[in-house]
């Protein structure tokens, strides 16, 4: 019982958890802005760049809006960075370890750890007590509610395709015996209908809107500042790691247990980071309802598709 | 229920200190105030103490972009004054000056407003393009940004013929990177559906404002000072007014970046037509009397006003920007649009705020202002009416 209970913490700590995800996830939020750069022209930051932001911002002044929610301005970006070191030790125990890592039920689990995140900006620019935040968290919220419809339909597809399965360890093993979801035409369908929700969840351009430095001044962070902000930017750092990951476990085949599937399974992921990069330096950010109308639109309607081809068996 | 949503003083649309204070109902801006009166210098009585000859370096800096053209108008007010013949060449040069400064004013402009939109590619590709740009003013007049090429007469300085066909043949790669600006522009859906419809300006609401350069362009007035009065050597190169009619911020992006691709061509000209020739008339002094002198800056026209008692100094000098008469556009354009699309509509005019700063008189225990623009006005009335007196006229 104690034994199994230090692995479990252990496992939420260190490795696949929060240390191992922050290092990855810092790591990978360098790959973004280097490619940016180099994209537009610019040299880029060094490795250790978003190390040090973090680390300066820990050691800088946390200020507290007056008139704010303390409880909650303070709370919130915990809220955000357990909900991403949660999702972050399934999806990691889960593609390790295969079938015996996860529970049943712990994709429809993810599926909620995976909007704390969100949900925490939301909370944290509410209780700012700033008009630009509250915008921020407004925009943030209709953005959630635009992205998450199509998402939760696309999950439906690696679902009805393995019999209702609702674990990610049998998920992986059914994609082990059968070939990868993304094999067949729904799974495509499913991928490219996902693709954008990946890039609303990650908060980058197009879909930036609740962060848009340019109109609202950074949005729901405005008030942030020192520690919490750099938990917050950890977070979203994390996410850069957790989100992609949990499609390619989910969707793509996961990392398979010998070293070539591994490495295979390092690049799908990659490609899906590259191309998430690329789409953010290729748009302008859209307008919100614009956003919320693709995402009810076109996107709902592809990832209904991709669940009718699943009902379907193709 | 309305909310203040400010924009400014400091804030990273704007580069310069200003400050738009929207009033929105949940995202949709119900009313719009604008205040200025943050980064006021006072160039216009900083000029009275100046020479003649001192003047231009002092409104070239007035806006580091528009370096060229307020001297332009500045030293055309003094020769209109003083009846002065300008040599051909230095014409030609001003003319090459000051449309090298309104390409890269209008490159940075796409950059800034693509920075606005979340879509920094387009910012640094811009500033890329622009780069060129400037290292050619340098090369040309010594200096990036302000160039310290007017003087009253004519130009301080000759351009170095040995440099046009390294020159020329940069303007030709610009050709066709602004090509494919142009082709970015309108081909993206997203840019479309970002900017076309936003921020409609009626030709009737932009005569009624004023509003000048691309600003009333875009809305299918094709008002340019460099054809309507013809100035440098506009009259002596053939190139086209550009305006389209969507009346709409995708419009006004759509004009300057067709005018980049003119103003390429008339420095080609220029480049090409230039003679060699004086390029100073040598004044000696400046007679008593008044002028005025406007220059198309990249915003729209420039206009300046100069008084001589026939001393060495203006006794009266006055500079009007663009965007003056752009700015308060906002109240008919961004009125009943969304925050997101309000930020671009501000920036759509160009706007640049040091060059509109005008004095106000605030309370500093209630921050109100304490005096309007009449009051001033009759200030300033009974101080001329005392000082007459006093001097015994």
């Amino acid at each position: 019982m104690t034994a199994n209970f230090f692995i479990a913490l252990l496992r939420f700590l260190i490795f696949p958890g929060l240390l191992f995800t922050a290092v990855v996830g810092l790591v990978m939020s360098w790959l973004d802005r280097k490619v940016t750069a180099r994209v537009q022209w610019r040299v880029g930051p060094p490795f250790l760049q978003p190390f040090y932001d973090i680390v300066k911002l820990l050691g800088k002044e946390v200020i507290v809006p007056a008139g704010g929610s303390r409880m909650a301005f303070l709370g919130a970006p915990l809220v955000g960075l357990a909900g991403a070191t949660l999702a972050a030790t399934l999806i990691g125990t889960a593609a390790i370890y295969g079938g015996g890592g996860g529970f049943r039920g712990d994709i429809i689990i993810l599926l909620y750890l995976l909007v704390l995140p969100s949900l925490a900006v939301i909370l944290g620019g509410a209780a700012s007590k700033n008009p630009l935040a509250s915008v921020g968290a407004s925009r943030e919220m209709k953005l959630l509610m635009g992205y998450e419809l199509p998402f939760i339909l696309v999950m439906l597809v690696p679902i009805i395709q393995s019999g209702g399965m609702l674990s990610l360890g049998n998920l992986l093993s059914f994609q082990a015996q059968h070939g990868s979801f993304a094999a067949s035409l729904s799974g495509v369908v499913a991928l490219v209908a996902v693709l954008p929700c990946l890039q609303a969840k990650l908060a980058l351009v197009p879909f930036d809107q609740a962060e848009a430095e340019t109109e609202i001044m950074g949005g729901a962070l405005i008030e942030y500042s020192g520690a919490p902000l750099a938990v917050f930017k950890l977070t979203k750092a994390m996410m850069l790691f957790t989100a992609p990951m949990f499609l390619v476990v989910v969707l793509w085949g996961g990392f398979g247990q010998t070293l070539g599937s591994a490495l295979l399974g390092i690049g799908k992921y990659v490609a899906l980071l590259v191309l998430v990069i690329l789409l953010r330096n290729t748009n302008p950010r859209v307008k919100i309802k614009h956003a919320v109308r693709f995402f009810w639109g076109p996107v709902t309607a592809l990832a209904l598709i991709a669940v009718l081809l699943a009902l379907v068996g193709v | 229920m309305t909310t203040i949503v400010p924009i400014g003083p400091f804030h990273p649309l704007l580069e310069e200190p200003e400050l738009f204070r929207l009033h929105v109902d949940g995202e949709t801006v119900v009313d719009i105030e604008v205040e200025i009166g943050w980064n006021h210098r006072g160039i216009e009585k900083i000029c009275e103490t100046k020479t003649f000859d001192q003047v231009p370096f002092v409104v070239e800096r007035i806006c580091g972009i528009c370096s060229a053209c307020h001297p332009t108008a500045y030293v055309q007010a003094v020769e209109d004054l003083a009846d002065i013949e300008v040599p051909e060449r230095a014409l030609y040069i001003r003319s090459v000056i000051t449309e090298l400064e309104r390409l890269h004013s209008h490159l940075l402009w796409l950059g800034l407003a693509g920075h606005f939109l979340g879509y920094n590619t387009v910012f640094m590709w811009a500033w890329k393009y622009r780069e060129p740009v400037l290292d050619i003013c340098e090369e040309l007049t010594g200096n990036r940004n302000n160039y310290a090429m007017l003087k009253v007469g004519g130009v301080r300085r000759d351009l170095d013929e040995s440099l046009f066909p390294s020159v020329l043949e940069r303007m030709d790669d610009l050709d066709k990177h602004l090509n494919m600006l142009v082709g970015a522009v309108t081909d993206d859906p997203v840019l479309h559906a970002r900017l076309k419809g936003v921020g409609i300006l009626t030709p009737e609401a932009a005569r009624a404002y004023g509003a000048l350069g691309p600003t009333v362009r875009a809305s299918g007035i094709p008002i340019d000072v460099r054809r309507d009065h013809p100035y440098a050597a506009y009259d002596l190169v053939d190139w086209d007014v550009i305006s389209v009619d969507s009346c709409d911020v995708y419009g006004r992006a759509v004009v300057r970046l067709l005018e980049c691709l003119e103003s390429v061509k008339i420095i080609r000209r220029c480049l090409d037509q230039m003679r060699p020739g004086e390029i100073d008339s040598g004044v000696k002094e400046i007679p008593p009397g008044e002028g005025i002198g406007h220059a198309e800056a990249p915003r729209g026209e420039t206009f300046h006003y100069v008084r001589s008692d026939g001393t060495n100094r203006p006794i009266r000098h006055k500079a009007r920007a663009p965007t003056y008469m752009n700015l308060p556009t906002c109240r008919a354009t961004t009125v009943g649009e969304s925050i997101t699309d309000a930020t671009i509509i501000l920036a759509s005019v160009d706007p640049c705020y040091s060059c509109t700063e005008r004095m106000g008189v605030y309370d500093a225990s209630t921050g109100q202002k304490a005096l309007d623009g009449k009051q001033l006005i009759k200030l300033s009335q009974e101080k001329t009416r005392q000082l007459r007196e006093e001097m015994g006229e």
